[in-house]
């Protein structure tokens, strides 16, 4: 039983960052059909500024977070001014195409500044833990899922409390229409490319946590997040929250319970298990409202 | 009184003129309606003044205001609405949704005070302007419906019940009963002449279809070839010889003398 709440505790921590993660794909589909899969580069990127910026500039490190926060913020609304508004119009593969572009870019301008080493992230948690009912808590893990709670909080009081959340519906549905009413379409953009960077700073910093560090491979945790926005529907903030967590959690359990036999990366697999297993039965994800886009 | 004037607008596309010499004003109240044969340029100027084309010479202002230098999204803030040919509706979101996205530039919280929860009067009070606009065009008893499980002349209903949300001064509407059945058509024709009636809102209208066009507008402007051929009331237009040979051509008599 102990060991089993160890790794739901794991698993939940794990599956909060998971969601931060997805819901940064999800805003940025839900406003423009584009896949964002720089989402993971924007993580390496986040977790990176994180470091630099209480490590090697010495902010007080709530301070760094909020600095990195706004400035992969703004980093996320240039991508948007700089590159994407260019190609408006286009296909939508051509955006994804992209995405994908600059994501290989910036991990490897990332990897040519840092070096390929692991690197101090500067959190004041480090690997402290503490004791609840036999279960190991590492504080680090605490702090992941209440700022994710947090952030996630914030974000749906955005969308359901100001006018932004209906005028960035309205933008995916229909771009043309939506200027007509007066909302200033570019700006949706830009403000959900943002969020998008903001969100992924907070992710990168928990991946990046103990037992973790800031390292070229960081990016990678998007791709294994890839699974919950599919499996909650894409487009679906709640479903990516909700796919994030169940995503997290059975990597874990899988990886504290799948049998030798199966191999010692199996849990690397079983989130895609789990997420073709219920696409066959909804196939478009758990809160989908419409076909999952096929690539 | 004016309230939109259009003075020798031209649009052209490389060789192609779409329309030129197009001047107009429309008053205060009025409904004025655009007609034309297929390829008149009708939707053309209808772009221009949706400022969706440049135009490539002339003039538009509304209420003296310099039109030409607004933005696409700054329209709706200077009081113009639109609807859309295809329906510019957003199939996903609820009736009551579509209708409330058109108040957004009349929308005032902020981050700070939507989120201090300082916003219930502003709320209620778009509520109920879009409840108001949804019972007028008779679609109260669907807010909660999404859009896409509705027939087409209830969607159309929908578009013309946002424009109305949207407290413009001038609406512009791009073929609103294109594409409909006698029954629809009827409905929605009804709907714009007491948005016209009732409201007093001033309408532009581009149309296709004579019957509807005769029913409701003031006056009308024809186009044909690009070119303003005839301005109006309807029993004006109904006499007017050019407008006559425009949609049914030359009598074949003279074409054989020719």
């Amino acid at each position: 039983m102990t060991e089993f709440l160890q790794l739901l505790f794991q698993g939940v921590s794990l599956g909060a960052t998971y969601a931060l993660v997805a819901l940064g794909f999800a805003v940025v589909y839900r406003s423009s059909g584009v896949i964002n899969f720089a989402q993971g580069a924007m993580l390496l990127l986040g977790a990176y500024a994180v470091s630099w910026l209480a490590v090697d500039v010495g902010l007080a490190f709530g301070l760094a977070v909020l600095a990195a926060t706004v400035l992969l913020a703004l980093a996320g609304a240039a991508m948007h001014g700089l590159v994407l508004r260019r190609v408006a119009g286009r296909p939508t593969f051509v955006l994804v195409m992209i995405t994908i572009g600059i994501g290989i870019a910036v991990t490897h301008g990332v990897e040519a500044a840092f070096g390929p080493d692991r690197r101090l992230l500067g959190d004041p948690w480090g690997s402290a833990a503490f004791q609840l009912g036999g279960v190991t808590i590492n504080t680090v893990k605490v702090w992941g899922i209440a700022v994710t709670a947090l952030a996630l909080g914030a974000y749906f009081a955005f969308d359901r409390y100001t006018r932004w959340g209906l005028a960035m519906q309205a933008t995916a549905a229909d771009e043309e229409a939506t200027l007509s009413v007066g909302v200033p379409v570019r700006r949706v953009h830009a403000c959900t490319w943002a969020l998008a960077g903001a969100l992924a700073t907070l992710g990168g910093l928990f991946l990046a946590g103990f037992p973790g560090a800031p390292q070229p491979a960081l990016g990678d945790a998007a791709l294994r997040a890839f699974p919950a926005i599919v499996l909650g529907g894409l487009g679906s903030p709640v479903g990516a929250v909700v796919g994030g967590v169940l995503i997290g959690v059975v990597e874990v359990l899988t990886s504290g319970y799948a049998p030798a036999s199966l191999g010692t990366n199996f849990y690397a697999v079983a989130p895609y298990i789990a997420m073709i297993a219920i696409l066959l039965v909804r196939p478009y994800g758990l809160f989908g409202v419409r076909p999952v886009e096929r690539m | 009184m004016t309230l939109l004037e259009v003075r020798d607008l031209a649009l052209r596309f490389g060789a192609i003129t779409a329309f030129e010499d197009v001047s107009f004003d429309v008053a205060r109240g009025e409904l004025f309606a655009v007609i034309g044969p297929n390829g008149a340029g009708k939707s053309s100027l209808f772009n221009a003044l949706s400022r969706v084309y440049e135009p490539d010479q002339g003039d538009v202002r509304l209420d003296g205001r310099d039109f030409l230098t607004l933005r696409p999204d700054q329209l709706a803030g200077a009081g113009v609405a639109r609807s859309f040919q295809n329906l510019g509706v957003f199939p996903h979101l609820t009736v009551l949704e579509n209708v409330l996205v058109g108040r957004h530039h009349l929308m005032h919280g902020g981050i700070v005070r939507c989120g201090l929860g300082l916003t219930g009067a502003e709320e209620r009070r778009h509520r109920t302007a879009a409840l108001d606009a949804l019972k007028f065009v008779g679609l109260a008893g669907h807010a909660g419906t999404e859009v896409q499980l509705l027939p087409y002349g209830h969607r159309k209903r929908v578009e013309l019940a946002r424009c109305l949300a949207m407290e413009p001064t001038l609406m512009l509407l791009d073929e609103p009963v294109a594409g409909m059945n006698a029954g629809e058509r009827a409905e929605i024709t009804a709907v714009v002449s007491r948005l016209r009636g009732e409201r007093h809102v001033t309408v532009v209208l581009v149309e296709h279809d004579m019957g509807m066009v005769m029913q409701v507008a003031d006056r009308i402007l024809v186009l044909d070839f690009g070119v303003p051929i005839a301005i109006g009331t309807p029993e004006q237009i109904q006499g007017d010889e050019r407008v006559i040979r425009a949609y049914l051509g030359e009598p074949a008599e003279e074409v054989v003398a020719a």
